[in-house]
């Protein structure tokens, strides 16, 4: 596997460090002007999803580590694993565990299609786009003459996430919703 | 960023700015009749500080192949001096490998002077005067190395064992990052992550009397009965801005210490760099009392501007040029 040395970091690259994979996110070189030059690293260990901090000589390397991104749509969940497929064609499928699927698990709808991040060939991790678009399946009935401004409700959606969504909506209706923030967007027309 | 790659990463009033300044630095030694030079940028030699990688460029000329971009325009300009030019600055762009941060570019502008009769107090002086002049700042205080380590991290530069020394540094790397570090590194560490971001923070100051080790190309004497260096930086802000020597002249010490680097550099798996053997022909023939400081120019600029990114003040950092 290839190696980075210090001059080749930068934020996304993915190295392994003490065996686990991890993503850059910061690299910040520090040097006083004649003498020895360091770089202060922050990293994403993508195993724990805890953030790192580490200083390295400069010219030191770190082994490259086989994390790829890759589109897959959900296919269907036996409890156990999450399956998804490939949509390159190849029908190629991947079993994520829970770990893997991590809260992305309240935005899994079939036939989406996720990010699904594979670390030596086998799901690390699922990310779900920026935004989804889900059906309401339940949340209080919603008030006569209600208009769009005051007030908020919680409204539970297919795939069991729960979102505050302001008083007119009504089971039934499809939203879409930002995943970062778990906020809601808007009504989705019905075509 | 989301910038285009073609537009420039400096405001328009970064460029006025450093028009700006540019004409102020010409003012100020217009004033003071120093000489403004040039000195190659493409030279035949680099240099064989462990610390500083030169550029090498790729150059076929009459039979001669091979040059390096310069890290300084030190060893011409010291050259001029020798031949008697008398005070002269220069602006240049100068060239290190792998430098690429906040505060660093691969490329970046440079103002050099050397003051012949001057000491490296007479030259600190000189320097507060243009950076105040410009900065509209308090003028420096003066601290030297020692107290700075020991006030700062309680670090003891001169009495501290290699083996505190390297159990201290374990805050930031663990034991198998060090075991190839000498005391010097261990030093920049510190330096770098303790007491370089605390230096000029209430005014501006003048770092002084590094360890003889750390002398580069300054004279050095006994100072509190250490060897140290007659070599001062100035920091504003956390900012480290120039670094001065009063001139090492002597001839034999010259050719050590550049033997001395090409040995450091071979044990930290560096290639040895051949020395400039016109510059110490040059140093042979004698070069004058003198005290000389490199100051860098964009980070002057980002003092100016109130800025702590260095590309807001290059019209194009390296990644876009």
């Amino acid at each position: 596997m290839a190696s980075y040395s210090t001059n080749e970091f930068r934020g996304g690259l993915k190295v392994l460090l003490d065996g686990d994979p991890c993503i850059i996110l910061e690299n910040e070189y520090v040097k006083p002007g004649k003498g020895q030059a360091f770089n202060r690293v922050k990293l994403r260990n993508l195993n724990s999803n805890r953030v790192w901090e580490r200083t390295f000589k400069s010219g030191e390397s770190l082994e490259a580590a086989d994390v790829v991104d890759l589109d897959m749509e959900y296919l269907y969940t036996d409890g156990e694993f999450w399956h998804f497929m490939m949509t390159d064609g190849s029908f190629e499928q991947h079993a994520a565990d829970a770990k893997a699927v991590g809260d992305t698990v309240k935005w899994l709808k079939e036939q989406d299609v996720y990010t699904v991040t594979l670390y030596n060939g086998a799901p690390l991790s699922v990310t779900p786009p920026n935004f989804v678009e889900l059906e309401v399946v339940d949340t209080d009935p919603g008030m006569k003459g209600d208009t769009a401004q005051g007030g908020s409700k919680p409204a539970t959606l297919s795939t069991g996430a729960v979102v505050n969504v302001p008083l007119f909506i009504t089971i039934g209706e499809v939203l879409k919703v930002d995943t970062r923030s778990g906020e809601y967007v808007g009504r989705v027309k019905s075509s | 960023m989301t910038l285009p790659v073609w537009r420039p990463t400096a405001e328009q009033t970064a460029l006025k700015g450093r028009a700006r300044q540019l004409a102020y630095v010409r003012g100020f030694f217009a004033d003071r009749d120093v000489l403004e030079v040039e000195t190659p940028v493409l030279g035949r030699h680099g240099v064989t500080d462990l610390n500083l990688d030169s550029i090498s460029a790729d150059v076929s000329v009459q039979g001669q192949s091979g040059g390096w971009l310069q890290t300084s325009p030190e060893y011409h300009m010291k050259r001029l001096l020798a031949a008697g030019s008398g005070p002269i600055f220069q602006v240049s762009k100068v060239f290190r490998d792998g430098e690429r941060g906040s505060r660093h570019n691969p490329e970046f502008s440079m103002l050099e002077w050397y003051r012949p009769g001057f000491d490296d107090q007479a030259l600190m002086n000189e320097v507060a005067d243009l950076v105040c002049g410009w900065l509209d700042c308090d003028r420096p205080k003066q601290l030297t190395y020692r107290d700075a380590l020991i006030t700062l991290a309680q670090v003891d530069p001169f009495e501290i064992s290699d083996e505190a020394l390297k159990q201290r540094c374990e805050e930031w790397l663990d034991p198998a990052q060090l075991a190839d570090m000498g005391r010097d590194g261990c030093l920049d560490l510190i330096m770098s992550f303790v007491v370089e971001p605390n230096l000029g923070r209430a005014c501006p100051e003048f770092l002084t009397a590094y360890p003889a080790s750390q002398a580069a190309l300054a004279r050095t004497s006994e100072h509190n009965g250490e060897r140290t260096a007659h070599r001062f930086e100035l920091y504003i802000d956390g900012l480290e801005l120039c670094n001065g020597y009063w001139e090492l002249t002597d001839f034999c010490e010259q050719r050590r210490r550049f033997e001395v680097d090409n040995h450091l550099r071979e044990q930290a798996g560096k290639p040895a760099m051949a020395k400039d053997e016109a510059f110490l022909a040059a140093i042979e023939a004698g070069l004058p009392d003198c005290a000389g400081v490199a100051l860098g120019l964009d980070r002057l600029l980002m003092l100016k501007l109130g800025t702590r990114d260095i590309a807001e003040v290059l019209s194009f950092p390296f990644e876009r040029a």
